[in-house]
């Protein structure tokens, strides 16, 4: 017994180290220690961003640079406080703020201190910056903004957040990422990556050599330029035109897809965003909450698609032979839905399809509707087809173009009725207000451009995209090479496009013609409501239109949304027309309706709701 | 006996190991001491260029130890300890003082710390009055004079201060359990450091619960036929209560706040997030540094001298009490775990050295060698890791000094000679 105590306790103990030991050396030790090693130091080499020009080459997107304040708290040794915050242009109380901020995120890592200092304020402070330990200046390089427009596709960059660090270990405090739009979708490939070469310290935090020679150190790899779709000078002048007004345009080249213009209306000038008044800035956009500046209405707002709806029924219900072009319908200035009575404008007497599209005749649609329904035996049936039809569209999902955001549309389906109403417990005329593009449908802007250009290829498309080249090199991604085809037949196209061409020889849009241009197009006027003090009430209609020209080989489609625009000749119309002539002919002809539209804003309407006094819509007054 | 018949009976395997220790310990002072100056090893302006030179006085004190008969260690072991008393009691008059500690007489290139001398003597002291046939340990008047045999020494060096030095001389109460000193006392000590722990942890009230619940199971568990006296039972209950107070008396009133911060570091008592990080920045720092440098080794190590927080000096005393995390960062789990077994090999095969041995005199100097390289051993390792609170105590064979690892060598090489010499009797 005595014997063992001690030889018992010698191996206990080895036991116990062991198992300590392992605890320490395998359990807790992981591989990116070397970054909280204390004594190895990266030091980082930033690339600079790369340059983002528009599809001829005009540069949107360049840099300048900016300087930023650097502080390792724990190097930081007695200052005269009031000199050096004088020279940084901050206050005591401030400085003392930050400098406790930083000393708790890393006593021993940089962060700013005072962020993006102008080159003057640089030049003062650069000679004066070896009197204070544990400070200096990190060059950085800044969005430079060549355009005053596109601030809602370029998007902006902006210093990288906790959940940014959290979530991916490329980005250390006080970085820049890309935020929104092109910015972000491309931040890999503009921003390059970053070079870094780590520096082994001692405890005084001397450098005392590179750290294993240099082996792990790495060159920074320049960003990348790129060019996007875009057009510069017809993203500059839809937003001119756009002034005063809410709503989204977008345009798209059918023939490829690519996006000639995404303007919401109201926008911002995207050099707002950058420098030392960005976070004032962004708080005033942002917090604009009633005409919603940030808000990119050309993707992210979802209204009925209206009128420009009906051209896909008409499509529908010929690819699948309930009627044909020369079948009639009768309008008596408006159609019944069981007993009760829906208007339309457009004059009442016998329709064909040429006419219906034309004139936007309801009630031909609600028949068309209604035939296509009772060639089914289940409405479940009628509405599985329907819905296959209007999905090969592009529309009721997102669409997959090149941006962070977006939004579905919707193009309800037998489930989503089954919910509302009940399983077999809906028929057609539940449905029927979807045959003009009111009802349970809804769109965004892209999607009814997509459309539009679907219907100018005469039966697919490509996903719209914002991405032209990157280095020069034509993207060769199968997402946006590859067409789409619809489930109509390229036959049927011929004439429902004869129909929307009509819509500008004698129709709806008879007064927007472009001298010597062909185009088809549709317009809608969309009914909407909203809450006041909570009681529902209408306001005056969206103006919409869609139309791509020219009809016989298609340059451009678009789709021109405007919030209480009234009827879709109005704005919509208007502006579809001037964008197609811009783009097509370089210049515009019509000086006056360029110039009543440049003029004219809807201020007036969009403060109806919120004057607090009863109000008309749908004012005839120019 | 002849010089060849001392060599053939030497414990081999106990050299071995010595070796392997000694170089291991070496290479690690040289990569936790070099810069890239460049210099020769045997540089003797650099630490590892002195520490070569110990190493070779130490191969030295081995040839003289070996020379000398084995009788003549047990003849003159109460001179030995009669001149180390006296070295130690003449640092009060002309001791160097280094690091705030007077534990040194400067000889010029070379300071002499005795209390490393003190360690050998005072086992071979130990296991001379023992093995006096006129001793019997079961007495009580024999067991106080034995007891201070090693803690006048210790008395001595606690004013230096290094009360890290002085405990090691408690350890040679293992000598003392091994010839006849009842174990219960080690039974005692090991509860009352337990209680000591878990009252600091959980406070008074759960250990009077923990208690009162570990009676009530005994008395559930025990056979109907054992009787256990009710009576007896209450009064180690009272004990133990009245003793659980009393630590948290002492902790509040007669501790510093520095020793309270040792230990709530090493129980972990301080869970708020910014106390903690001041503890590690203060007295922590150490324990924190040593930890975290032992971790970033991994299984592999960083390899020979690329220890990153070897290099940039994170870790204080590294070459000395600290040595240990050079072999952790830069050898990895496989370089910390083969020095534990070497240690745990070596003191096995002592203790196995230590009963054979037929003369008293000899087997009980070999609990004294092993008790005080355990204790090393285990305070200096156990600090490191961070299982034990930072007690400031080299580690045998491997930590930067002169004097220790001579002392060290000394006190092993002595017991070999002793081992031997095991076969032949002398009067």
């Amino acid at each position: 017994m005595k014997k063992l105590v001690l030889s018992s306790i010698i191996i206990l103990i080895g036991i116990t180290f062991i198992g300590r030991l392992s605890y320490l050396q395998i359990f807790r030790f992981s591989r990116d220690q070397v970054l909280e090693d204390p004594a190895v130091q990266p030091v980082y080499d930033y690339p600079e961003r790369g340059y983002i020009y528009d599809r001829n080459g005009e540069l949107l997107v360049a840099n300048q640079p900016a300087y930023d304040v650097m502080v390792i708290p724990r190097e930081v040794t007695s200052l005269d406080t009031l000199e050096f915050c004088s020279l940084l242009g901050i206050t005591r109380d401030h400085f003392i703020k930050r400098l406790k901020k930083a000393h708790t995120y890393s006593p021993r890592l940089p962060s700013v201190l005072v962020p993006q200092l102008s080159k003057e304020d640089y030049a003062r402070l650069q000679e004066k910056m070896r009197k204070y330990r544990g400070f200096y200046i990190e060059k950085r390089s800044l969005r430079d903004y060549k355009t005053t427009a596109g601030a809602n596709v370029l998007g902006y960059i902006s210093e990288v957040n906790e959940w940014d660090l959290k979530n991916n270990p490329y980005y250390e405090l006080g970085e820049l990422t890309g935020r929104t739009g092109i910015e972000k979708q491309y931040e890999e490939i503009l921003r390059g990556k970053k070079g870094v070469k780590y520096i082994q310290k001692d405890r005084f935090n001397r450098v005392i050599g590179p750290y294993k020679n240099g082996s792990w150190d790495t060159l920074a790899k320049p960003g990348t330029e790129i060019n996007i779709t875009l057009d510069k000078e017809l993203q500059e002048y839809g937003e001119r035109l756009m002034v005063g007004k809410r709503g989204g345009i977008v345009a798209i080249e059918p023939s490829s897809g690519e996006i000639l213009a995404m303007i919401s209306g109201p926008t911002y000038e995207p050099s707002l965003l950058v420098g030392r008044q960005r976070s004032f800035n962004y708080s005033k956009l942002h917090n604009d909450t009633i005409s919603k500046p940030t808000w990119d209405r050309s993707i992210l707002a979802e209204p009925s698609p209206g009128s420009p709806f009906k051209t896909l029924q008409a499509l529908a219900a010929l690819q699948e032979g309930v009627i044909t072009p020369e079948t009639t319908f009768r309008c008596y200035n408006g159609f019944y839905v069981g007993s009760t009575k829906r208007g339309c404008h457009c004059g009442g007497g016998l329709r064909t399809m040429n006419s219906g599209i034309y004139r936007s005749c309801n009630a031909y649609f609600a028949g068309t509707f209604r035939k296509f329904y009772d060639n089914y035996e289940t409405t479940d049936q009628a509405q599985d087809v329907w819905e296959g039809h209007m999905e090969s569209f592009g529309l009721g999902n997102y669409l997959g173009y090149d941006l962070p955001t977006g939004r579905p549309g919707r193009i309800p389906g037998k489930e989503y009725y089954d919910r509302v109403y009940g399983d077999g417990r809906w028929a057609s005329t539940y449905v029927i207000s979807n045959s003009i593009g009111q009802g349970e449908v809804a769109a965004t802007p892209i999607q009814l451009a997509n459309m539009t250009a679907a219907i100018a290829n005469r039966g697919y498309f490509y996903t719209p995209h914002l991405i032209k080249s990157i280095a020069d090199e034509e993207i060769q991604d199968q997402r946006y090479i590859e067409r789409k085809y619809t489930t109509i037949d390229p036959e049927h196209f011929e004439p429902v496009i004869q129909g929307m061409a009509d819509v500008y020889e004698k129709g709806t849009a008879k007064w927007l013609q472009i001298p010597g241009v062909e185009i088809a197009g549709k317009t809608g006027t969309v009914e909407n409501y909203t809450r006041i003090d909570g009681v529902r009430t209408q306001l005056t209609d969206h103006s919409l239109f869609v139309a791509f020209a020219p009809v016989h080989n298609p340059k451009i489609a678009l789709a021109v949304y405007i919030e209480n625009g009234y009827y879709g000749a109005r704005y919509a119309g208007h502006i579809a027309s001037l964008l197609i002539e811009k783009y097509l002919k370089g210049e515009i002809s019509r000086k006056d309706l360029e110039k009543r539209m440049l003029e004219k804003t809807l201020d007036h309407e969009y403060a109806k709701p919120y004057s607090g006094e009863e109000f008309k819509i749908n004012e005839y007054v120019w | 006996m002849s010089g060849r018949n001392v060599i053939r009976r030497l414990d081999w395997v106990s050299i071995l190991i010595f070796v392997l220790l000694v170089s291991i310990g070496w290479l690690n002072i040289y990569s936790s001491t070099f810069s890239e100056s460049g210099t020769s090893i045997f540089d003797l302006s650099q630490l590892y260029g002195k520490q070569l030179l110990f190493i070779g006085i130490s191969l030295a004190s081995i040839l003289l130890i070996m020379a000398l008969e084995a009788s003549f260690y047990e003849r003159f072991s109460s001179l030995f300890y009669i001149i180390v008393l006296l070295l130690l009691l003449g640092l009060f008059l002309f001791g160097k003082t280094i690091a705030g500690a007077t534990s040194w007489y400067g000889l010029g290139f070379f300071n002499l710390q005795p209390s490393e001398l003190a360690k050998a003597a005072t086992a071979l002291a130990l296991a001379k009055y023992l093995s006096d046939i006129q001793t019997d340990i079961r007495r009580r008047k024999d067991q106080l004079i034995a007891l201070s045999i090693f803690i006048l020494p210790a008395l001595l060096i606690i004013p230096q201060p290094d009360p890290g030095s002085a405990l090691v001389f408690f350890s040679l109460i293992f000598v003392l359990f091994r010839e006849g000193l009842p174990l219960w006392y080690l039974g005692v000590a090991f509860i009352a450091i337990l209680l000591f722990i878990a009252t600091l942890m959980f406070g008074t009230v759960w250990v009077a619960i923990g208690l009162s619940l570990l009676i009530a199971f005994i008395y559930l568990l025990k056979k109907p036929s054992v009787k256990i006296p009710i009576v007896p039972m209450v009064g180690i209950y009272v004990v133990a209560i009245a003793f659980s107070l009393s630590v948290n008396l002492v902790f509040e009133h007669v501790f510093e706040q520095r020793h309270r911060d040792r230990f709530s570091l090493w129980l972990r008592l301080e869970k708020d997030p910014d106390k903690l990080e001041e503890i590690r920045k203060t007295i922590g720092y150490n324990t924190y540094q040593s930890e975290k440098a032992i971790e970033s080794g991994g299984f592999f190590g960083k390899g020979f001298l690329e220890g990153t927080r070897t290099k940039g000096d994170f870790v204080p005393e590294q070459h000395t009490d600290y040595i240990f995390t050079t072999v952790g960062e830069e050898w990895g789990f496989l370089g910390t775990s083969a020095v534990v077994i070497l240690f745990t090999i070596l003191l096995l095969r002592l203790v196995q050295l230590a009963e054979r041995q037929k003369n008293p005199f000899s087997r009980m100097y070999g609990y004294g060698v092993v008790s005080i390289l355990l204790i090393h051993y285990f305070i200096n390792i156990g600090m490191v890791i961070g299982v034990l609170p930072t007690i400031g105590i080299p580690l045998p064979f491997f930590s930067y000094g002169g004097s220790g690892l001579i002392g060290f060598t000394m006190l092993l090489f002595i017991f070999l000679r002793l081992d031997a010499n095991r076969l032949k009797e002398w009067t």
